[in-house]
């Protein structure tokens, strides 16, 4: 089985992250890089999938130079090759011209199942799978915890609120994973040393059949319109307990309108 | 904070980042906890392993990492940063492998060095003896040829993961020809006749168990002895030498998380209006902190590049060991004295630190014999130089 998964390197989470002030794109320079952290749990059922059925797990990133640090890391965790999209046009791209992008690429490199992590923690959009689904013709069957494959059939249970649903399609297909699914593992120091001698592609637009003139902040559909930095995090409210702590605690609990 | 470290590779650089990145989510957010009731954090060590960090450097031929010593130690490092337990777990893991390594024949190696370098097995190393701790000539722990086998009495003190490893390199005394009469036995957990004392009751380094081994007819077959008979001390002083950088690294990122939480604290706390990092006297106190963290470092390094090229590292170990060891007491202490009364309680780890930053200028060879290895290590390039001629009485060193 032909398994491509999607990798978004995103800013470290415990890192400030911030936006830049000219263009209000995502400063990326200046923070660590690395892998999205649901896109580790996507890797890991690919990992599982392969393991399981047989097959080929390739990692596709769409990200500048910097964004290969996260495909080698995919790569010592156990992916067999990678594909990286990289491109000046597509700087500031948006989901919808993202998608596009990625789209084109896996029309080129071929699937039988794309995995994605649900969301990104930068731009939290939650709607590649959606996207993806659509511009390939193919089914999506997102947020799921648990995936089993029997041939060419595909049952998953997408995870909601208050409890999951089974919802089963035939491959080819685009899942996308919640937290729930695994437990990443770490890549190995023998993982590393193999990543080394791993294919690793490196696609431009003109590569892959993109129209540079369809992506890029300057032909996105969305724009940042204005932002403002986070304020500095506030003091607490101290609640005296008198005999009287638990009602002042739900007091104040009602004034911030969380009961 | 990220340390700065001039790496040699691309590979070596994400080895570092595998191990800082497995630190900050897998072993610093239990430590405290862990230490406080003295609880040894086994599954994590199984987890190294996994991660292929129970053998570094050793040759790939029986499932090593082959991974320059200047390296691993950045990796301990960067493992005892998190959590002091398990950087010195797993240096002493890696000296309890060594003898088998350098000393055992290929038969030997063969059959067991995979099983302790692939991840699942947990070593310990025991030389100390309740009356013999510096003097380790004197060891009594016994091994008497008995048939095919050695029957071993006498009894370990002080043995790091005792009770929890799965093998012992032991050196017991075959003869009484002094420090001629030593030998090397690599003993398995469950042999019959090895018992464990109920563990130490430290002042610090609690998660890390240490305990006596009491042997009482435990029967060890002479195939397992490594090197030669009468070789053991030789190959035990051999496996600290490079057991002491081990140690000095672990001191170095112990003290560098102390800066780290030193000066997270001193930027966030404000006296008199200002942050308190602000003030000359924590301004000179942090930078001396820092100092000390960064010349250790190139301390060690330098001593581990020596050993990486085959050049002798005997003298410089010792002092990376005794400079790495006093520096991170000192910095603990200095940390323990920003965070001021904060720092006196069990809320922040730093007077944790403290209590771990007293034990490695202690095990591994106190540092006064630190002082004595290095200083007889300077009478010895006199004398092959000529000058010191005819001083006869240079000893031996223990
Ligand atoms: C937590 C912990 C873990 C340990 N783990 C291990 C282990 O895994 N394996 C193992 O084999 N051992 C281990 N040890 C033992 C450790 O190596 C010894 O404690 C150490 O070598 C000192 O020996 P001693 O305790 O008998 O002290 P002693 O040798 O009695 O020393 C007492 C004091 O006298 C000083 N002194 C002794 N001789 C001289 C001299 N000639 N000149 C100047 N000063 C001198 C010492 O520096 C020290 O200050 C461990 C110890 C501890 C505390």
């Amino acid at each position: 089985m032909n398994i491509v998964v999607c990798v978004k390197q995103v800013p470290d989470t415990w890192a400030e992250r911030k936006l830049k002030q000219g263009d209000a794109t995502l400063d990326r320079e200046s923070v660590d890089g690395l892998i999205n952290e649901l896109d580790e749990y996507a890797i890991e059922e690919a990992l599982q999938i392969k393991e399981a059925h047989e097959g080929e797990v390739t990692v596709l990133t769409m990200g500048p130079q910097k964004a290969s640090e996260s495909i080698r890391k995919a790569l010592s965790m156990g992916a067999d090759k990678a594909v990286h999209l990289i491109d000046d046009a597509l700087a500031g791209s948006d989901v919808l011209q993202t998608s596009y992008a990625l789209a084109k690429v896996l029309e080129n490199i071929g699937f039988d199942l794309i995995v994605l992590g649900a969301e990104s923690t930068d731009a939290r959009m939650g709607s590649m799978a959606a996207m993806l689904a659509e511009r390939l013709s193919v089914p999506q069957l997102s947020l799921a915890s648990k995936v089993e494959i029997n041939g060419t059939a595909i049952k998953v249970n997408r995870q909601s609120e208050d409890g999951y649903w089974q919802v089963e399609a035939q491959l080819p297909a685009v899942i996308s994973v919640v937290e729930k699914i695994n437990e990443p593992r770490y890549p190995s120091f023998k993982g590393i040393m193999a990543a080394k001698k791993k294919p690793m592609q490196v696609m431009s637009c003109a590569d892959a059949g993109i129209d540079t003139s369809l992506v890029g902040l300057a032909n996105a559909a969305t724009e940042v319109v204005d932002f403002t930095e986070r304020p500095p995090r506030q003091a607490g409210t101290i609640v005296k307990d008198e005999g009287d702590g638990g009602n002042k605690a739900a007091e104040f609990l009602v004034t911030q309108k969380f009961i | 904070m990220l340390v700065e470290r001039m790496l040699p590779s691309a590979e070596a650089e994400e080895l570092v980042a595998l191990a800082h990145g497995l630190a900050r989510s897998e072993l610093k957010p239990i430590a405290s906890q862990y230490e406080a009731e003295d609880r040894f954090p086994r599954e994590k060590f199984r987890l190294l392993g996994k991660s292929g960090l129970l053998g570094l450097p050793y040759p790939e031929r029986w499932g090593g990492g082959d991974v320059s010593y200047e390296v691993y130690l950045q990796v301990l490092e960067e493992l005892a940063a998190a959590w002091m337990t398990v950087g010195v777990g797993l240096s002493v893991h890696t000296m309890s492998c060594y003898p088998l390594a350098r000393f055992g024949r290929d038969e030997q190696r063969d059959e067991w060095l995979p099983a302790m370098l692939a991840g699942d097995l947990l070593g310990a190393y025991a030389l100390s003896e309740p009356q013999a701790g510096s003097d380790a000539a004197a060891l009594s722990a016994r091994a008497v040829p008995d048939g095919a086998d050695y029957l071993l009495s006498g009894t370990k003190a002080w043995i790091t993961h005792a009770g929890q490893a799965d093998f012992y390199t032991a050196m017991v005394r075959t003869s009484d020809d002094g420090r001629r009469g030593v030998s090397c036995l690599l003993i398995d957990a469950s042999t019959p006749g090895l018992a464990f004392g109920a563990p130490e009751r430290k002042m610090g380094l609690t998660g890390s168990p240490t305990a006596q081994l009491i042997f009482d007819g435990a029967r060890v077959p002479a195939g397992r002895r490594l090197g030669a008979e009468g070789q053991g001390l030789k190959i035990a002083l051999e496996a600290l030498d490079s057991g002491r950088l081990g140690i000095a690294a672990c001191a170095v990122g112990l003290a560098q998380a102390a800066l780290d939480e030193s000066l997270a604290y001193a930027a966030g706390r404000s006296q008199f209006g200002r942050p308190i990092i602000e003030f000359q006297g924590l301004e000179f106190l942090l930078a001396d902190m820092a100092a000390g963290v960064e010349s250790a470092r190139a301390t060690y390094l330098e001593a581990a590049r020596r050993r990486d090229r085959g050049l002798p590292f005997h003298r410089q170990a010792s002092i990376a060991k005794l400079v790495a060891t006093d520096m991170a007491m000192r910095v603990t202490t200095d940390a323990v004295q920003v965070l001021g009364g904060a720092g006196y309680t069990r809320d922040f780890p730093v007077e944790r630190y403290m209590r771990e930053a007293k034990v490695p200028q202690i095990f591994e060879g106190t540092n006064q014999i630190q002082r004595m290895v290095i200083a007889r290590a300077l009478r010895r390039t006199l004398q092959n130089d000529g000058t010191l001629r005819n001083s006869g009485t240079l000893q031996n060193e223990g």
